[in-house]
């Protein structure tokens, strides 16, 4: 069998190659094939938000994302999004206020959030009610994660 | 460092942030799926989409000899019935001779890819003969044509029946000044945890099965993959990752398990299963679809004559916890109220759906629900203020409830004056406009279930190791699963506070069934209070063993020592003192590593007749809820924008955990309330995904306000009791007793959805009905 074309994309900032097959999505190539874990599976149908990448700096979802459609494109996911030692501002806040719970939402949210405070460093509180709409959590009924969210932005982040 | 007497807990009480939380922000947190092993094949589930059917034959020839297939197992190769509880084990790994609903596991795969698996799956034909399917369950109370499974009672459905009657109820009806009766039908609601079911099974030549899974309740399943599959449990190592979520679906030794673990066994090689939304929706286990029907009778005063209880409880294929739930329907409704006289007639029916089992505040919301709402009515009835006739009604602490629950401590009064007070209640209730409304709703629940599911409470429920060696790092052992809920947090918390140390030496380990000594899981809202008093006496024990040391360094007596941060200091003359390190030291030079053990027991409580251990709980916690919502009339959608959530938890031990489950739990009942439904047309379901299931959305939560008021528990940890469950319950009738104030409609229905509530608009109009009381 042909190998498939390759794709060639920047991922977490490193020019990235790999084989692709056409029907793949971004997820199962994150995940299964270059083992990046953090990006979570939740439902495959594009309605829970853990599995959120940036594509090209904007919060997508892998699982509804075809792996070939990122071919020349900026890919970061939460292992991008966090710094090499210790923890960004927004996820130290996201940490103080326990905005996380069973945390398997929570790649998700930091990813949507980081984008969302890049755009928006002063939001109103339905700002980023509404940023975070695409994400659920089952945990946390929302509440700390909003203010983990304006606790970062109060905070310069 | 200065030191002084310690007036107060130095973290006890505070706001800890998670232990793991750093891990789980930027992704490094290991969930099941995050985990593979090496040379790991996928295993895939083929699943009935018959509702009820006799398997007269499974061909899986052309499937076994598909390239790249490594196993296919049918249902006869392990037929050990297994399930939750020891009396009802209804369920085997892969269907026996029959399929019970649509989704029952009729046949497994194990393949090289996903891709080969899932042909496989389409090789394999099966003839079936197709027997009556069963919806409802009041279709099945009486003899049946095919009953789901053999021990339905005397040919019936019938799972199980509860008939339960203290005092006298015909007697206190009789002499009732009012009496109220509520009907009402639940839909069923399900956890939607985030992370979907995954497990890894992997048999090695040493004659040993691992398996990783995503469970709330290792040890359970710990012992139905020994059952079912043959394998003494010390041959077998269950280890649990980072859970996402759990709520109660992944309390069950589920299918899929112990499934994985056979696919293992047979293929010689790691077998990993991951689900996807639609197996988790078919997998359910969620709150039970009930059907009650309840009569309470007060006297001229409001106060609590009789409960009359019927309820008919939807089972789906399975028992599961149903036996539990069948009781709990009954008992969990009289507290916090004193109720003298009592009687339930509840039946748990099995239908051929997806299997009801335990969610969050299992078996104390739907019945609760309907009480509130009665209540409601009689305050109405009675002229009396609802907080008034629920203040006349409650528990006193330290007193014994007609069905013999032992209540120690109890400030639900306190919560009830609480909640009136925030919410501003006096100057709102009946006098807000129309379409705004104020409503209060009550609830109290286990702080943990007193009964061990597999022994009489002679071991111990809990037990927690300590081990302290050279590196001054404390290493914390038990079974306890946290799945979220921050357990071990509170874990390394109390073991902290105990002996004085920084959080950061101590380490709570994985949970890991080889090195974790038995702590019975997460359910039943039991982790606080019994692994919490486990780890407080291993870390007393642990103190002692450096009080010792300590007391040789410094010439003082034991009993002059006091624990300060990291040093221990004489009473007597505070300048003398020596440091955590180098009494560990001195400790150290006599036994080496220092280890300590802890357990909680559970108490001798409930009556001797048939049931009595059921609800059984060494303590309870209160709630006392007020919810404000906002109806547009003309669409009949409505929002909740403010709770006021007065708990009592007794001692908070860790605030910010405590917040994240009250308002966590306000979330998931929201939505039961608002609108969440497992919808069938007949036995299938028709909205097995997050996209057609949905739970609230950030713009549906309400202002919460948080209202801890608990008296120290005389017997929790530090004075501790459950917040994980019984914040929830309040939650559902606040709002629907909110809904009358504002509309002047009862809701006794669950999900109040906007239709409905056009229509209850439309109906009061037609009735020519005031909107608001009078």
């Amino acid at each position: 069998m042909p190998s498939p074309p390759p794709v060639r994309f920047r991922l977490n900032g490193q020019p990235t190659e790999v084989a692709v097959e056409p029907a793949r999505v971004l997820l199962d190539l994150l995940r299964d094939d270059l083992r990046l874990t953090g990006t979570k599976r939740g439902c495959d149908l594009g309605t829970c938000g853990c599995c959120t990448v940036l594509v090209d700096g904007r919060p997508s979802l892998s699982c509804l994302t075809l792996a070939r459609l990122v071919d020349g494109r900026e890919v970061t996911t939460i292992e991008g999004v966090s710094p090499p030692q210790g923890l960004s501002p927004l996820q130290r806040a996201f940490v103080e206020v326990g905005a996380t719970q069973c945390g398997f939402c929570t790649p998700g949210f930091v990813v949507t959030a980081t984008a969302f405070l890049r755009d928006h460093p002063h939001p109103s509180r339905e700002e980023i009610v509404r940023a975070i709409s695409g994400n659920l959590c089952r945990c946390t009924g929302y509440l700390k994660i909003i203010e983990a969210i304006e606790r970062a932005a109060a905070g310069g982040a | 460092m200065a030191t002084g007497p310690a007036t107060d807990y130095r973290l006890i009480g505070g706001r800890i942030p998670y232990v793991e939380g750093p891990l789980k922000v930027t992704g490094r947190a290991e969930y099941t799926d995050d985990l593979s092993r090496p040379n790991q094949l996928v295993g895939r589930l083929l699943r009935s989409p018959w509702p009820h059917a006799r398997l007269r034959s499974i061909d899986v020839r052309a499937a076994r000899e598909l390239p790249g297939v490594y196993a296919v197992l049918t249902g006869e190769k392990y037929p050990t019935p297994f399930g939750v509880l020891p009396i009802t084990h209804d369920e085997t790994a892969i269907a026996v001779g029959k399929a019970r609903y649509i989704g029952d596991i009729i046949a497994a795969v194990a393949a090289q890819d996903e891709r080969t698996a899932e042909r496989a799956l389409a090789l394999i034909r099966v003839d079936i003969e197709p027997l009556p399917d069963y919806a409802d369950p009041r279709d099945g109370v009486g003899k049946v044509a095919e009953p789901i499974h053999a021990r339905g009672l005397n040919g019936s459905n019938i799972q199980k029946e509860v008939v339960q009657h203290f005092g006298d109820v015909d007697a206190a009806f009789a002499r009732a000044a009012h009496t109220v009766r509520v009907k009402g039908t639940f839909a069923g609601v399900t956890h939607a945890f985030t992370e979907p079911m995954a497990t890894i099974a992997e048999a090695t030549p040493d004659g040993r099965l691992t398996v990783w899974s995503a469970t709330q309740v290792p040890h359970y399943l710990h012992r139905a993959l020994s059952e079912v599959l043959g394998i003494p449990m010390h041959r077998i190592r269950v280890i649990k990752p980072e859970v996402g979520g759990g709520f109660g679906g992944k309390s069950d030794p589920l299918p899929h398990e112990i499934v994985c673990a056979a696919l293992a066994i047979e293929t010689g090689r790691p077998v990993k299963i991951l689900f996807d939304r639609e197996d988790v929706f078919y997998t359910n286990h969620g709150r039970h679809p009930t059907q009650n029907d309840i009569r309470i009778a007060v006297d001229a005063d409001g106060r609590i004559l009789a409960y009359d209880i019927d309820a008919t409880i939807d089972g789906g294929a399975w028992s599961s916890f149903g036996t539990v739930t069948t009781y709990y329907n009954g008992v969990l409704s009289m507290g916090p109220y004193r109720v003298p006289n009592f009687r339930y007639h509840g039946r748990r029916v099995y239908t051929t759906k997806p299997p009801n089992g335990a969610m969050r505040a299992h078996g104390g919301t739907n019945l609760r629900y309907s009480v509130e709402v009665g209540l409601d009515r009689l305050a109405e009835a009675t002229g009396i203020d609802p907080f008034d006739l629920r203040d006349r009604n409650a528990l006193p602490p330290n007193s014994t409830t007609v069905n013999q629950f032992r209540i120690t401590s109890t400030s639900f009064r306190a919560c009830l004056a609480a909640a009136r007070a925030r919410s501003g209640w006096d100057e709102k209730f009946r006098r807000l406009p129309y379409g705004k409304g104020i409503g209060l709703g009550c609830g109290f629940y286990i702080s943990g279930s007193n009964s061990p599911i597999h022994f009489t409470p002679v071991m111990p429920q809990s037990t927690v190791h300590l081990k302290v060696d050279m590196d001054g790092g404390i290493a914390v052992h038990s079974m306890q699963a946290d799945i979220g809920q921050g357990s071990n947090t509170l874990l390394a918390v109390i073991v902290a506070e105990v002996l004085g140390v920084d959080l950061a030496r101590v380490h709570v380990q994985r949970v890991d069934s080889d090195v974790s000594p038995v702590d019975l899981g997460s359910y039943s809202s039991r982790v606080t209070f019994m692994m919490g008093n486990a780890a407080r006496e291993a870390a007393q024990q642990l103190l002692g063993q450096l009080l010792r040391a300590a007391a040789a360094l410094t010439g003082r007596p034991v009993d002059d020592l006091a624990v300060g941060r990291e040093r221990y200091w004489s009473r007597t003359d505070p300048s003398v003192g020596v440091s955590f390190e180098e009494a560990l030291r001195k400790a150290m030079e006599e036994s080496g590593a220092l280890v300590a053990s802890g357990a909680y027991r559970s108490p001798k409580l409930g009556g001797s007749f048939k049931g009595a251990r059921a609800g059984t709980a060494p303590a309870y916690s209160f709630a006392a809820y007020v919810a404000e919502v906002d109806v547009d009339v003309e669409t009949g959608v409505y929002g909740v924008s403010r709770v006021w959530a007065a708990f009592d938890c007794g001692r908070a031990l860790n605030r910010l955990a405590v917040e994240g489950q009250i308002e966590g739990s306000i979330h998931m009942g929201l939505g039961q309330v608002m609108g969440e439904t497992m919808s069938y047309r007949g036995t299938r379901l028709m909205n097995p995904s997050l996209l057609d299931y949905k739970i609230p959305m950030p713009q549906q939560m309400p202002k919460v306000e948080i209202l801890l008021v608990g008296d120290d528990d005389p017997e929790g940890p530090f004075g501790a009791k459950e917040a994980g469950e019984g914040p929830l319950i309040a939650t559902l009738p606040a709002v629907g007793n909110a809904l009358y104030d504002a509309i002047g409609v009862r809701f006794t229905d669950l999900p109040i959805t906007p239709d409905k509530v056009l229509k209850g608009i439309d109906q009061r109009t037609k009735e020519g009905r005031p909107w608001k009381g009078a």
